[in-house]
């Protein structure tokens, strides 16, 4: 094996020595592949990071097992997969390898982290030229039959109930048995209290199962925290007398279903608050709890669809803000603690599920979590909404306080633009996007504060109406997400998320080019992209992985992931858009975000 | 002050409040009457909704503020807060379901019990369009429903205690919008004036011009004749 003569460099001759090419500098003269004359100046940055980079020729998803790993990097992938040890088995290497990256502080720019790309030769390159503006999973549409998601759009279909004619049992167990992804919430003592699919008499006996299993791991005080069967994975999470269970074959990893779990748990809290919960088991445990939580089922199973459906911002723990000026957003903070009741205790405008302003006690800070369950009430399930007028709703806050209840307050601003007269119009138009309403949340801790609060909104009302603040809000909302063409021009990144640590609030591209279309296919489309951010996501944070950078390639799309103290970042291309194109997109992104930082993020909020 | 013959129908606001067992049809009455709409599996309400509706009488206006209250358990400890200063109040139950029935006269005796004294009281009985006897009702066309008659609650039996209690009675399908406005025109109309008097100010848009020497004879408070008849 010769070495290229063209490819000089300090460290050419450890390449000659080692015939498995050392990572940075690597080249495989046998496949005629030329390395680039320059490249060699890449080469403190590229072994200052570590990177696996990853291709899945079979398109296998799942967690990165070392199986999985097998598939990595083969030749014809022509990636690279640099790894500190240059042996053989520098494939396992890579998992564990420890980096030396300055990464407490940002590094500035992603492409020289990853410049380490292999030239390709002039066919491949003008192959790929063609071929690079495939879109992500275009290539799925042939392989429905083998595909993973294959009946997803019948995923959310209610399971006939006993009374449903022409029905047979079997035939509504199998429908109930193709659902790719199940909750279950139960006693300890085993009496049902949730599920999302299938009616009591359906469920029951498994449940029974599910108490029976979990039951004797906690008995020999070695709780059970999940298994797999088949393709199929099961997560317990046991809070108190309670047992959660996530049945899934979407490819969650245990950390994320984990997380939903608590939601739900969050979410059963919320209603009855920790004391009372404990109450009602300490002194019957065998209570139905289904009584207590009566009229909460649409809550719950809003946020396991909003789970099975793909949620960035619970996958990221995150929020997501409208994106307004830093001066249209301040204005709009002013008028809001202008106004302020002396009642209250948090003051929130949200636009479709968006945050547009926050003001709150210099002592307090809201949690996502509790964000996402008053989001999940009043955007996803129609409880609220669809009763128009104004409501008075008492809830717990578990992760400001799950010990007692709060009260809010909460509003629709009408659809059309003259609605913001000093009266709430009960009536709203009906035509309004659910992802247009703007809503007006107050919260108390006093009871009796609703017709304070009540006051309060109509001022506010009338303040963003008189500075034109509530037309800004409307257009912004109009806009939508930002298009990724406008944020990094030329690209061939399809999708981002973008979440600011510090502020744990993320923004994205719009779905509506390329995951958009009519419904069942949308909603498969759109779990797909999920499904690749459930993986890229679960890949950076397994324990003790330290990965900082991910590049995947898969036969659907390409993803990369890059992790900072300051940010998290995640995109997907088409299969065939190369790393360099896809960092030198991302790096674009990351600039603008950046750049827009205050448009896109909500920095403290109005404090009083 | 007092020449208010010139100035538009005096209006008063009423605080009203609707009580009952979960899942009886409260929203949905309150739906059908501000918004003249109905939601087939309409999500439970949370907490409780405020909205509000006029009701325009011959000599007055009554501007309703509307309390729709949750009707699971666990929200019933909140409710003194809605009914306190209540002028009205609607007891909802459901004809289909006997026990609803049983708890909305729990919710009358709570109320005769610890509300004002001078409150309007009304049974109302929802889901007439799932009876036999849901004649009245617009459209449809196919009476009596798909199968049959799910009336578990007898007209008699809830006239019966109403007249017993003193309260306004009718029976309701919010789904056809059968009864429904015709529940809060009698409610409307069975206010007592001296109640109105002590309306609060803030919401009632005519506050200047009061109703205090408003001659409204209209069928007396708390008339019992008020239920069923009501022609409008």
């Amino acid at each position: 094996m010769a070495p290229e003569p063209e490819a000089g460099s300090n460290s050419n001759e450890i390449a000659e020595l080692l015939p498995p090419p050392l990572p940075p500098r690597r080249k495989h003269s046998g496949e005629g592949l030329h390395v680039a004359p320059g490249q060699s100046k890449a080469t403190t940055a590229m072994s200052s990071v570590d990177i696996s980079t990853m291709s899945f020729p079979d398109g296998s998803r799942g967690t990165f097992t070392t199986s999985a790993m097998r598939a990595v990097s083969t030749p014809a992938s022509g990636f690279a997969t640099p790894s500190r040890g240059a042996s053989e088995d520098g494939l396992t290497d890579s998992m564990s390898v420890v980096s030396f990256a300055p990464t407490m502080r940002p590094a500035g720019d992603l492409a020289s982290l990853v410049a380490g790309e292999i030239q390709k030769s002039r066919a491949w390159n003008m192959l790929r030229s063609q071929s690079a503006t495939v879109q992500p999973f275009e290539a799925v549409e042939d392989t429905t039959s083998t595909d993973d998601l294959a009946g997803f759009e019948k995923e959310f279909d209610n399971i006939p109930d006993l009374t449903t004619e022409g029905v047979t049992d079997d035939q509504r167990l199998a429908l109930w048995k193709s659902k790719m992804k199940h909750y279950m919430i139960l006693s300890s003592a085993g009496k049902p209290i949730y599920s999302r699919h299938g009616d009591l008499s359906l469920v029951n006996s498994y449940m029974g199962v599910v108490q029976t299993i979990i039951s004797f791991y906690e008995g020999s005080n070695d709780p059970l925290l999940g298994f797999t069967a088949g393709k199929t994975r099961f997560v317990i999470a046991i809070e108190g007398p309670l047992y959660f269970v996530a049945i899934s074959r979407l490819g969650e990893s245990d950390a994320q279903l984990r997380s939903q779990l608590d939601a739900l748990y969050m979410q059963i809290l919320s209603t009855l608050t920790l004391p009372t919960l404990k109450n009602i088991f300490v002194h019957r445990p065998s209570t139905d709890l289904r009584k207590p939580l009566e009229g909460t089922e649409s809550l719950l199973s809003s946020l396991a669809d909003s789970f099975s459906k793909g949620s960035p911002s619970a996958l990221l723990g995150a929020l997501e803000c409208l994106r307004l000026r830093k001066s249209k957003r301040h204005a709009i903070h002013n008028a809001f603690l202008k106004v302020r009741s002396d009642k209250l205790l948090y003051g929130l405008i949200v636009a479709g599920g968006k945050l547009v302003s926050v003001i709150r006690p210099r002592k307090h800070s809201l949690h996502p979590s509790d964000l996402q369950l008053i989001f999940n009430m009043l955007f996803e399930s129609g409880g609220v909404k669809a009763g128009g007028g104004e409501n008075w709703i008492p809830l717990c806050l578990p992760a400001f306080n799950n010990r007692g209840y709060l009260y809010m307050y909460v509003s629709f601003f009408d659809g059309s633009p003259d609605s913001t007269s000093s009266e709430p119009i009960p009536e709203r138009n009906p035509d309004t996007n659910p992802d247009e309403e703007i809503a007006i949340i107050l919260i108390s801790p006093d009871k009796e504060s609703f017709y304070n609060l009540k006051e309060m909104r109509d001022k506010v009302a009338h303040q963003l109406d008189k500075t034109g603040s509530l037309a800004i809000i409307r257009t912004a909302v109009r806009e939508g997400r930002p298009r990724i063409n406008a944020v990094a021009p030329a690209t061939q990144i399809s999708h981002f998320l973008y979440k600011s640590r510090a502020n744990v609030q993320f923004c994205m591209a719009t779905l509506e080019l390329t995951f958009d279309g009519p419904e069942p296919e949308k909603l498969v489309a759109r779990r797909r992209l999920m499904s690749v951010y459930h993986q890229l996501h679960a890949s950076m944070h397994t324990k003790h992985s330290h990965l900082k950078v991910l590049h995947c390639v898969g036969a659907e799309a390409a993803s990369l992931a890059w992790i900072t103290p300051v940010f998290e970042f995640y995109c997907v291309a088409g299969p065939n858009a190369s790393r360099a194109v896809m960092t030198q997109g991302a790096n674009k992104i990351i600039q603008w975000a950046k750049r827009e930082e205050e448009r896109l993020f909500i920095i403290g909020g109005g404090v009083f | 002050m007092a020449d208010s013959a010139g100035a538009p129908r005096p209006s008063s606001s009423v605080k009203l409040v609707l009580l009952g067992e979960a899942a009886v049809g409260k929203s949905s009455l309150v739906l059908r009457f501000v918004n003249n709409d109905f939601q087939e599996n309409k999500e439970p309400t949370i907490g409780a909704a405020f909205l509000t509706q006029k009701c325009n009488l011959p000599q007055r206006t009554i501007k309703f503020e509307i309390w729709d209250t949750a009707g699971q358990e666990r929200f019933a400890s909140l409710a003194p807060m809605y009914y306190r200063n209540a002028q009205a109040a609607l007891v909802v139950y459901d004809l289909t379901k006997p026990t609803s029935l049983v708890k909305a006269k729990h919710w009358v005796a709570e109320l005769q019990r610890q509300a004002s004294p001078g409150i309007v009281i009304a049974l109302v009985g929802n889901k007439l369009d799932l009876t036999s006897d849901n004649a009245g009702t617009t459209g449809e066309g196919e009476p009596g429903g798909g199968d049959g008659d799910a009336r578990k609650v007898s007209t008699e039996e809830a006239k019966i205690y109403a007249e017993e209690e003193g309260l306004l009675f009718f029976e309701t399908s919010a789904k056809t919008g059968y009864n429904v406005t015709e529940v809060f025109t009698a409610i409307a109309n069975a206010i007592p004036e001296t109640s109105l008097k002590s309306a609060r100010g803030p919401g009632a848009a005519g506050a200047t011009s009061r109703t205090e020497e408003q001659r409204v004879n209209l069928n007396g408070p708390r008339d019992p004749n008020a239920k069923e008849g009501c022609a409008c």
